[in-house]
């Protein structure tokens, strides 16, 4: 165990530091509600096209079909991410990982740390990766993959991506059994901002939402990112499309999809991330790619410096 | 002159299980390399772990040999013209030795002079030749490869790092990307530091020294050394399981055993729940004790030594109590409710979109499961406990328990089953009808689970090709080809006769209306999956090491009962060497051709009326003897003793007499002796000596 406990806070604060030294823009969470740090846009959009990309950022992610009422001490509708992409990948970056693991106070030689295979898939965004899970004593602490396709689109350069499960790690760094017993900071724990709300949105989502409401606004969220992607309307076209993928998440965890839908919400998901990945790539190229653009300007001019 | 080459590519983490694999596919590719490039060599050996694929050739020349040879060409007449040019021959020639008419001088051979060259050339350079290795990396195939920061279009298994390529002292610089090859290694991600080799031999005892154990053979031994220390200490016993021994020592550059334990409420769990968890998803060998029974201890390797072990044991410990916790809410959750209530959940669960649901599947698989046990005869009881274990067998997939732990269905079932009084005849079929889970895998052990994996896999059979989707050489998404042949093996386990032509018809007709699939209507549809099922049993005999010939036979038969053809293929394989199996089997093949000679296509019937001879008589006689026998063993015996008999026939008879009654009656008579051989399969297939 590490030395001192850190809090949550300080622990997103030790990260951001780390990242920002290492080129990484330090970005506020997105405001639509979405199942992982890789549907922000900061990362799926991103992720496609030539130009170059380095930020980090806490994300808030739901996952309705988790949620425990707040009864199971590891298992949550809201978790956290914290987030971190850079593209292209850097040499060094399963080094950065690890040194950002000891700016956490943990100490590679106190521990086992391990990469274990695990390829990771998005079927509804269209995305895929090759990496690992980085197992911290036998615990899953990260996810780590380079990405190979987004929204269908291949990544070139590649981006590599980091996902830091929040609560995992810290329950860890604080050696706690029960996320709700974590400090979140200042003497603040974990149950009593979350609690209720874990309470409160289990409820919602396994008895008390309205199935034919939740199909409607699927269908009406779906329309209106396809007229916004008509319209090269990229940003809001994407927000709705990421309503989309939680309102299928909230009936999925109704049980109101069986397995055969399934498969057909996730293609129409899907089809809307390509068509949005697409898109976007086009609207950055009409404007000359800009960050590929001050990339080359910056390297440019430190080499006439 | 030889020396040691050693070549090592440094990865990030590969996958566990394509590193032993892709270390040999490097020797392999650079065996084939080197040899075609006529560097001669003794041995290569491989080295392997997480982070490297290694190969040390051993005594490596260090060029290929020198060519210094005479090469005799055309004769001087014909390589020079009347005008004393040199002719085509003569260009070509020397053309083939890349020399030029300038090399060439005569000499006299046998009182003809004739044009020679003499071939001298240095052989290249090991050290230019092996630059090559960079080609070998390109040429790797990996089961997924991938593309990362710097290697624009070149793909690997994961990002490369750095090569190493030492012949000798001396460094071979291949070059990948940006990486050129040199005498720098890296040790243990965490214990240890680079490490700059002055020759190729110094690797292994270089790298130890810097926590990196790279023998992947040591590496295992060090695992199973301080497992079996482990144990002894603590009076445990464990499973050996080859497979996860295979994946713990390719997560590991340096392996220490450690054991940790769990509280023991959680082994009221059923084993399996534990076992998955500790296995399947932590990589970690369950304990027993002495009387075999699991305890709430569990085994696993840290990549690294003994330092701050305790820290390693405790955090171990502390994520499989939360597994194990996790376990315990779905089970008792999933205890909450009766079966019924899973039951009524699969009218939603679909099976397949085209076939639908669970619930139709399982009325369909009752249906042919009591068509079967009624030709196979099996007593009420049996019926009784599959009629029942059909109404539930599904059940588990919407319990919570399998919705976490996919691999656990069946098994789940089976102990909920057990739990709400079911009786385990019942139970056990739930678990058994997945099985065999693998083409090799375990079999049913009860009669009813046999029933309800043979009923259960027929159905997919025949809906699956009513929708028309049927495997294909290549691909079989749903991997009927394995249902097929678990049915086969099955049916010969349990000794079940199935005559798949005339069964599935019926089948078809009793199933219709219970599936929204058209069901198979044409004989042509009934008679694919026929042949389907049936293509299985030659990879049954096959598998079996049944001689290629009789295969051949006895599947050349019209016979589609897997008993019969196997119980054919039993008996020409033990009579296949004995010294009358020659005649017999020629002089039924003799037969044979008489009749397809005669287009011969009569009823078989014979008339004693029409015989003019003994011989005749005395066949009749022995055919008819041969006629009730079903043991195809006492069949074959039959042909033994009647193969003088048919010997003699032919000596005293003309079969095409030219009266055409007399003819035709001895048409039939042979026709009946080969009816009766068909039984063995066609018998021109088989090689004779």
């Amino acid at each position: 165990m590490a030395q001192k406990k850190i809090t949550i806070q300080d622990m997103i604060f030790k990260l951001e530091e780390f990242w920002s030294s290492k080129g990484c823009m330090v970005m506020p969470s997105y405001d639509v509600e979405k199942g992982a740090g890789t549907m922000s846009p900061y990362t799926f959009l991103r992720a496609v096209g030539p130009e170059p990309w380095a930020a980090c950022y806490v994300e808030p992610s739901r996952r309705p079909a988790d949620g425990r009422y707040g009864d199971n001490p590891n298992r949550l509708f809201q978790h956290h991410q914290f987030q971190v992409v850079i593209k292209p990948a850097p040499d060094q970056i399963q080094q950065y990982y690890l040194d950002s693991l000891k700016v956490l106070g943990i100490n590679p030689l106190e521990h086992d740390i391990r990469f274990v295979e695990d390829n990771w898939e998005n079927p509804s965004m269209g995305c895929a990766g090759v990496g690992w899970e980085v197992w911290l004593d036998g615990m899953e602490v990260s996810q780590f993959t380079y990405f190979q396709t987004v929204g269908e689109l291949d990544v070139k350069p590649t981006m590599s991506e980091i996902t830091y499960g929040v609560e995992r790690l810290a329950s860890y760094i604080q050696d706690v059994n029960s996320v709700f017993d974590l400090e979140w900071g200042n003497g603040v724990l974990y149950r009593d901002i979350f609690k209720e709300a874990e309470y409160e949105n289990s409820k919602y989502a396994f008895e008390e939402s309205n199935q034919d409401d939740l199909l409607k606004f699927f269908d009406v969220y779906e329309r209106t990112a396809k007229e916004l992607i008509k319209l090269n309307l990229v940003q809001p076209a994407y927000d709705y499309i990421l309503k989309c993928s939680h309102t299928f998440n909230l009936l999925d965890a109704r049980g109101a999809v069986s397995v055969t839908e399934r498969a057909g919400y996730l293609a129409r998901i899907r089809n809307m991330a390509h068509e949005v990945a697409v898109c976007f790539v086009e609207e950055r190229e009409k404007r000359g790619f800009p960050l590929l653009k001050s990339a080359e300007d910056k390297k440019a001019g430190l080499e006439n410096d | 002159m030889t020396k040691d080459y050693l070549f090592e590519i440094g990865t990030e983490e590969m996958p566990a299980h394509v590193v032993a694999k892709s270390v040999k596919q490097l020797a392999d590719r650079t065996q084939k390399f080197l040899k075609e490039n006529g560097l001669k060599f003794k041995d290569i050996k491989t080295f392997s772990t997480p982070r490297r694929l290694t190969i040390l050739v051993e005594d490596l020349a260090e060029k290929q040999e020198d060519i210094d040879e005479i090469k005799k060409g055309p004769a001087k007449k014909i390589a020079l013209d009347q005008d004393k040019n040199w002719t085509k021959a003569a260009q070509g020639f020397v053309r083939g030795q890349n020399m030029t008419t300038d090399d060439i001088y005569f000499e006299e051979l046998k009182g003809t002079e004739y044009a020679y060259v003499h071939v001298q050339k240095e052989g290249k350079k090991a050290t230019d030749i092996l630059l090559g290795m960079s080609d070998i990396i390109k040429a790797m195939t990996f089961p997924t490869k991938m593309r990362w920061g710097g290697s624009n279009d070149f793909e690997f298994v994961r990002p490369i790092h750095w090569l190493v390529s030492l012949l000798g002292n001396e460094v071979v610089p291949v070059q990948i990307l940006d990486i050129t090859a040199g005498r720098k290694t890296e040790g243990h991600r965490f214990l240890g530091d680079s490490v700059v080799l002055a020759n190729a031999d110094d690797y292994e005892d270089a790298l130890r020294d810097q926590f990196v154990i790279a023998d992947a053979k040591k590496r295992k031994e060090m695992i199973v050394d301080q497992m079996n220390e482990l144990v002894k200490q603590n009076n445990w016993k464990i499973k050996m399981d080859a497979n996860l021994l295979e994946e713990v020592t390719n997560l590991v550059e340096y392996p220490t055993v450690f054991a940790g334990s769990f509280d023991k409420k959680y082994l009221e769990m059923p084993q399996e729940v534990l076992i998955t968890s500790m296995k399947d998803n932590q990589r970690y060998f369950e304990v027993y004790n002495q009387d075999n029974q699991l305890i709430n201890h569990f085994i696993s390797v840290r990549n690294g030594n003994k330092d701050y072990l305790e820290n390693v044991i405790s955090g171990n410990e502390k994520v499989l109590v939360a597994r194990l916790d996790d376990a315990q809410f779905f089970y008792d959750e999933d205890r909450k409710y009766p079966l019924s209530h899973f039951v009524d959940k699969l009218k939603n669960v679909s099976f397949h979109d085209k076939i639908g649901s669970m619930s139709e599947k399982m009325e369909r698989v009752r249906i042919i499961g009591d068509y079967l046990a009624k030709q196979w005869n099996l007593d009420e009881q049996t019926i009784k406990d599959f009629d029942r274990a059909s109404e539930l067998y599904k059940f588990d997939l919407v319990t919570q328990m399998v919705g976490e732990f996919a691999e656990l269905q069946g098994v789940m079932g089976m102990h909920y089953a057990k739990l709400a009084g079911e009786k385990d005849d019942v139970a056990v079929a739930i678990k058994e009808h997945y099985m065999p889970t693998t083409s090799e895998g375990e079999l049913p052990q009860t009669v009813v689970g046999s029933l309800l994996s043979v009923a259960d896999k027929l159905d997919t059979i025949i809906t699956f090709f009513a929708v028309d989707m049927i495997p294909t050489s290549s691909n079989d998404p749903y991997a009927l080809r394995r249902y097929a042949y678990g049915i086969v093996r099955i049916l010969i386990n349990q000794k079940w006769s199935l005559a798949f032509n005339k069964v599935l018809p019926e089948l078809v007709s009793a199933l219709n209306g219970k599936t929204p699939a058209k069901l198979p209507k044409s004989d042509e549809k009934e008679a694919e999956i026929a042949s389907f099922i049936r293509d299985r049993i030659n990879q049954y005999l096959t598998k079996n090491n049944y001689k290629y010939d009789i295969i051949d036979a006895v599947l050349a038969s019209s016979q589609q009962d897997p008993i019969q053809i196997l119980a054919a293929a039993n008996v020409l394989q033990l009579h296949h060497d004995d010294e009358q199996f020659r005649p017999v089997v020629e002089s039924l093949i003799r037969i044979n051709n008489i009749l397809k000679k005669a287009k011969h296509k009569g009823n078989n019937v014979v008339n004693p009326d029409l015989f003019v001879n003994e011989s005749e008589k005395e066949l009749y006689s022995g055919v008819n003897n041969l006629q009730d026998l079903t043991d195809l063993t006492q069949l074959y015996d039959g042909f033994v003793k009647l193969q003088p008999v048919i010997n003699f026939y032919f000596e005293n008879n003309m079969i095409l007499d030219k009266d055409e009654a007399i003819k035709n009656n001895r048409l039939n008579q042979l026709g009946a002796v080969a009816q009766l051989a068909e039984h063995l399969g066609d018998l021109s297939k088989l090689v004779i000596k």
